[in-house]
């Protein structure tokens, strides 16, 4: 009795990662019966709750993907909200199994922080947005302009770097949350409003007057953003890194949520064979620890990387980007799949 | 043959440790002691554990790497190329001037607040005990986000200063304009007001980490000095005045003395103003004081203004009733009674709760993340803490220097307590 009280204290406060740690993520997120994803606290199209409180957006999707390969049910996932300064805590203290959260992979975060960045699912870069009656064209006409950032991430770096580069000056007003960073931005307390460009895309889709505002053409740096893992469970780095890749191949080869069954009972295809877990093809799904149709009941769940680009981000919804750099290696882009076999 | 009687020397017994009580005292201590001890080692292992496993060491070597980022505010030479040490030096620093203008204010508000909350003008004493009521009731993170916002939304953006050539021809008036004769410019940013500037400069000295401005330094001895010669000024009039009953009349010699050689400094340095003046997107030149400060610093103000004004109503009440009587009765006016015989008995009631007013009012500070004022939480607790990942490193860091801040300001005001409590011997 005393003993458990004691291991209840200590499990709650600071033992979490040890204890995660000798039990697998994996085996944890099965006895728990449900993945808990780290997710932006609500940015529109890649990961905020909608008016009834149900995660949506770009990231969201991915961890549904993950909880549709091990539970075969997208909704067996908890959504926690984590700030730009708290996210990496609460992935190292295993409040989180995975973060999916427009988070910039960087060297620094591999090796210091100690975390694993298993995929790439957007290639952004950081841009600047100003209203359209200030009269800006580039970024480089910002001399002297007041910039809000939002803290805790790699933004405030680069724009040191740019406004340094290019030997002009600028005020910065470095702001908790993109929420604040919004008002501030409207009420005109800042010129310009820089983070990455598809989170400008996404705040200007709920601005009111979104088309007085415009994103300056210069992309000042490189934000590839993916999902993060801790260090240390490579196997549950591999179970993200594949339900994402397979979310790929599925669109590489025109498998989409609609088609999924169909597709697997039809195909000749081997890989697609291997990856949808057809009887005969072999056990590759299994071996990562997930049933054998792992990855069909995520694309069943989601659909594949290009429905999910459009549902959420694409042209045509409010965010309306491009594919651009994330259009597969097959159309131009960089989104490139290592072969599933 | 006298028998002594010499009690027999009892053998200590190992159950005399509980049992008797001259001894039990000391087991229940050393026993609970051990158990403290424990908790401590079980403590630093689990830390030391949890670091291992994530594969973390503890270190402080990351303070002397490059930051990497900017600082609105930095009151001390800072750019992005110094180290995280400087970035720590400057939010410290930024902290620290909105603690002790916080202090000063809050306690010349709370003390006018507490005498007149007691005033026998009723409308006065209402309206006080309103202010009072409604700013200890409310979250103080909800004062500053208000008064934050109060400045950013109400106030005109700079274009809103500018006068184009269509408006010049047609002689329409810009939406906004600077105040006082021109001078300074109150922004949805900041507050920009004119900044002194030398044509002489007398250079600085660098001492290690701190360059120390001759010029400021020179300004601070000069008024020293001055002060000190007004009040030798003052004690001999004093001592003229309790020899004869004769006050000799001093005021224009405190003038000349208090203000003569500052003037003086002034036009041997060439002092001169730096008026703002609308460049680009914002102003340039003068000093800008960006709302985030000023917001903070008025509500912490107001927020602690109050809770001092409680202590001082409380100090006052508890001076008897008598001794303004006697006061009265002696010909003293209202005014003088509470200046000379009441507010310096007070003073002893009044400074022990006061100093942990100071305390609060310095770690509330940190609240100042929320809009955006980049103070010791600011720098070391969030962007240095971020851009490195050594949580542990900075939060236990943030924690020394805060225990620090606060222990000073607690000496300090013991000190103080000291000299005006009742000497008893």
């Amino acid at each position: 009795m005393k003993k458990s009280v004691f291991f209840g204290v200590v499990a709650a406060t600071t033992m979490v990662a040890g204890a995660a740690a000798a039990q697998s993520t994996l085996e944890a997120v099965k006895a728990r019966g449900e993945v808990i994803c780290g997710s932006n606290t609500g940015l529109t199209g890649f990961g905020a709750p909608d008016a009834n409180g149900n995660w949506a957006g770009f990231d969201v999707d991915l961890c549904r993907a993950v909880a549709a390969a091990i539970f075969g049910d997208a909704t067996k996932v908890k959504f926690v909200p984590t700030t730009g300064e708290t996210r990496f805590t609460a992935l190292q203290s295993g409040e989180v199994d995975l973060l999916v959260r427009n988070s910039t992979w960087t060297a620094s975060r591999d090796s210091e922080l100690a975390l694993d960045f298993v995929a790439v699912n957007y290639y952004d870069g950081q841009g600047f947005m100003v209203k359209k009656d200030l009269g800006v064209s580039s970024a480089k006409e910002l001399d002297g302009a007041t910039v809000c950032i939002q803290t805790g991430t790699t933004t405030e770096l680069n724009l040191a770097d740019f406004f340094k580069q290019n030997n002009i000056s600028y005020q910065p007003v470095t702001v908790a949350d993109d929420s604040e960073a919004q008002r501030q931005y409207l009420a005109g307390a800042c010129d310009a409003y820089t983070t990455d460009a598809s989170g400008l895309a996404a705040s200007r889709a709920t601005m009111p007057d979104a088309d007085n505002h415009i994103i300056l053409p210069e992309i000042i740096s490189k934000e590839p953003l993916g999902p993060v893992v801790r260090h240390g469970d490579s196997n549950w780095g591999d179970i993200v890194r594949w339900t994402y890749y397979a979310l790929l191949i599925a669109e590489e080869k025109g498998i989409t949520k609609a088609n999924v069954g169909e597709f697997a009972s039809s195909t000749t295809d081997e890989e697609a064979k291997r990856l949808l877990g057809v009887e005969g093809a072999g056990d590759l799904p299994a071996k990562f620890g997930l049933p054998n149709d792992a990855f069909k009941n995520a694309i069943a769940a989601v659909g594949n990387y290009g429905e999910i680009f459009a549902a959420n981000i694409g042209e045509g919804t409010t965010i309306n980007l491009a594919r651009g750099l994330n259009a597969l290696w097959t159309q131009g882009g960089l989104q490139y799949a290592p072969p599933f076999r | 043959m006298a028998v002594a009687s010499d009690v027999p020397k009892e053998s200590f017994r190992l159950s005399m440790l509980i049992y008797d009580t001259r001894y039990r005292s000391i087991t229940i201590q050393v026993f609970v002691l051990v158990l403290f001890g424990l908790f401590l080692a079980w403590l630093l292992n689990n830390t030391a554990q949890n670091l291992a496993t994530r594969g973390k060491e503890f270190n402080f070597g990351f303070l002397w790497s490059r930051a990497g980022y900017d600082i609105g505010q930095a009151l001390i030479p800072y750019s992005n190329d110094s180290n995280h040490f400087r970035a720590l030096l400057v939010g410290l620093i930024n902290t620290l001037v909105v603690a002790i203008l916080g202090c000063i204010f809050a306690t010349i508000l709370g003390v006018i607040v507490g005498v007149l909350r007691l005033s026998k003008n009723w409308l006065v004493g209402r309206l006080m005990t309103v202010y009072v009521e409604m700013f200890r009731n409310v979250p103080l993170l909800l004062w500053i986000l208000l008064s934050y916002v109060i400045l950013s939304e109400t106030t005109p953006q700079p274009r809103d200063f500018r006068i184009t050539d269509e408006m010049a021809a047609a002689g329409t008036e810009p939406a906004a304009s600077m105040m006082f004769f021109d001078t300074v410019a109150v922004t949805n940013r900041g507050t920009n007001i004119p900044a002194p500037l030398f044509d002489v400069s007398l250079g600085s000295v660098d001492l290690g980490f701190i360059t120390l401005n001759l010029t400021i330094l020179a300004y601070i001895l000069v008024i020293a000095g001055s002060v000190w010669v007004n009040r030798r000024i003052l004690a001999g009039a004093r001592a003229q005045q309790e020899a004869t009953g004769d006050r000799p009349v001093t005021w224009w010699k405190s003038i000349l003395v208090l203000f003569g050689p500052v003037i003086a400094l002034s036009v041997a340095l060439g002092l001169h103003l730096e008026i703002p003046e609308l460049k680009g997107f914002n102003f340039a030149g003068g000093i800008l004081v960006a709302h985030s400060f000023t917001a903070l610093l008025i509500a912490l103000t107001l927020y602690t203004a109050a809770f001092i004004a409680e202590i001082v109503r409380a100090g006052i009440l508890a001076i008897n009733r008598g001794q303004s009587e006697a006061a009265f009765a002696l010909g003293l006016r209202p005014g003088r009674t509470m200046n000379l015989i009441i507010l310096p008995q007070a003073l002893r009631v009044i400074i022990p709760p006061l100093i942990s007013q100071y305390l609060n009012l310095t770690k509330n500070t940190s609240l100042g993340i929320a809009v955006s004022y980049l103070d010791l939480r600011g720098t070391l607790g969030g962007i240095t803490l971020n851009q490195t990942g050594r949580e542990l490193e900075c939060m236990l860091l943030m924690m020394l220097i805060y225990l620090t801040i606060s222990l000073i300001i607690s000496a300090l005001m013991n000190l103080y307590n000291k000299t005006v409590q009742i000497k008893a011997r």
